[in-house]
């Protein structure tokens, strides 16, 4: 079944890991309701965990009194994901290039990197009361490959 | 995550199977490695066929978990990767670390 009419979804989450799994569901569920490629599932799938995974460590130190906010949209083709997290803001300029010999067994700082190898555009900014604020898109029928 | 673990000779076969990912999938193989090299076995094999997703954090910890065994004198060796856990490897260059097998034979005989 494929969906011409636009689908949105919003969830509050509070900050543990284990609601990753709420967002991964209701995301899968729009995706299938859209009509979503099946080898797309697993990059979205992934970039929103990384996402999601980012916003409780360091947005909101794992407080789970904070929240993380997503919104999820699909429209023409293509599905837009934004998470807000409570935390302090960060620059995404200052991570590190993971795949550089000297960051290579760096145990962490493969998110970010992550997320824009599977997803089309990544975009970093504020929220209001100065959390992160990430917006990620991608089509919904390209395949796993052609957003390396 | 599942997992099972098994020895051949002075080499651990330790085989995971569902999501590494964080919370999760990513403290049980640091637990694993901890088990592995508590028990003297520095020589370990991760079967990674029944994996079906790694995050960030999940490669994370097998980095950190490549560095603990190399600094015990050990090897961590891979086998059996997925095309999904393969891609993920070549992108983050972690392909040029780590020693990559199909053969469960040829793998024991590397170390």
């Amino acid at each position: 079944m494929t969906v011409n009419s636009p689908l949105q979804a919003n969830l509050i989450l509070a900050s543990r890991f284990e609601n990753i799994e709420v967002a991964e569901h209701t995301l899968l569920d729009l995706c299938r309701r859209a009509g979503c490629a099946e080898e797309v599932e697993y990059p979205l799938v992934t970039a929103l965990r990384e996402a999601i995974a980012n916003a409780v460590r360091h947005g909101n130190s794992q407080d789970p009194e904070r929240l993380v906010r997503l919104e999820y949209r699909v429209h023409d083709g293509s599905i837009t994901i934004r998470v807000e997290d409570e935390g302090e803001g960060f620059d995404p300029s200052a991570v590190p290039d993971p795949t550089e010999d000297a960051n290579l067994l760096r145990p962490s700082g493969r998110g970010i990197f992550y997320m824009r190898r599977f997803m089309r555009r990544v975009e970093f900014g504020r929220t209001p009361g100065g959390g992160t604020a990430v917006v990620m898109e991608r089509d919904l029928k390209s395949s796993f490959s052609d957003h390396g | 995550m599942k997992s099972s673990t098994r020895d051949v000779g002075n080499i651990r076969i330790i085989e995971l199977a569902g999501k590494i990912t964080i919370g999760s999938g990513d403290v049980k193989i640091r637990e694993l490695i901890a088990q592995a090299l508590e028990d003297g076995k520095t020589n370990i094999l991760f079967d990674l066929g029944g994996v079906t997703a790694i995050d960030s954090s999940g490669i994370g910890e097998m980095v950190a978990c490549y560095t603990t065994v190399t600094k015990r004198g050990g090897r961590l060796k891979l086998m059996h990767l997925s095309p999904k856990i393969n891609d993920i490897l070549q992108v983050t260059q972690l392909i040029t670390v780590f020693d990559v097998f199909d053969d469960e034979r040829e793998a024991v005989g590397s170390f």
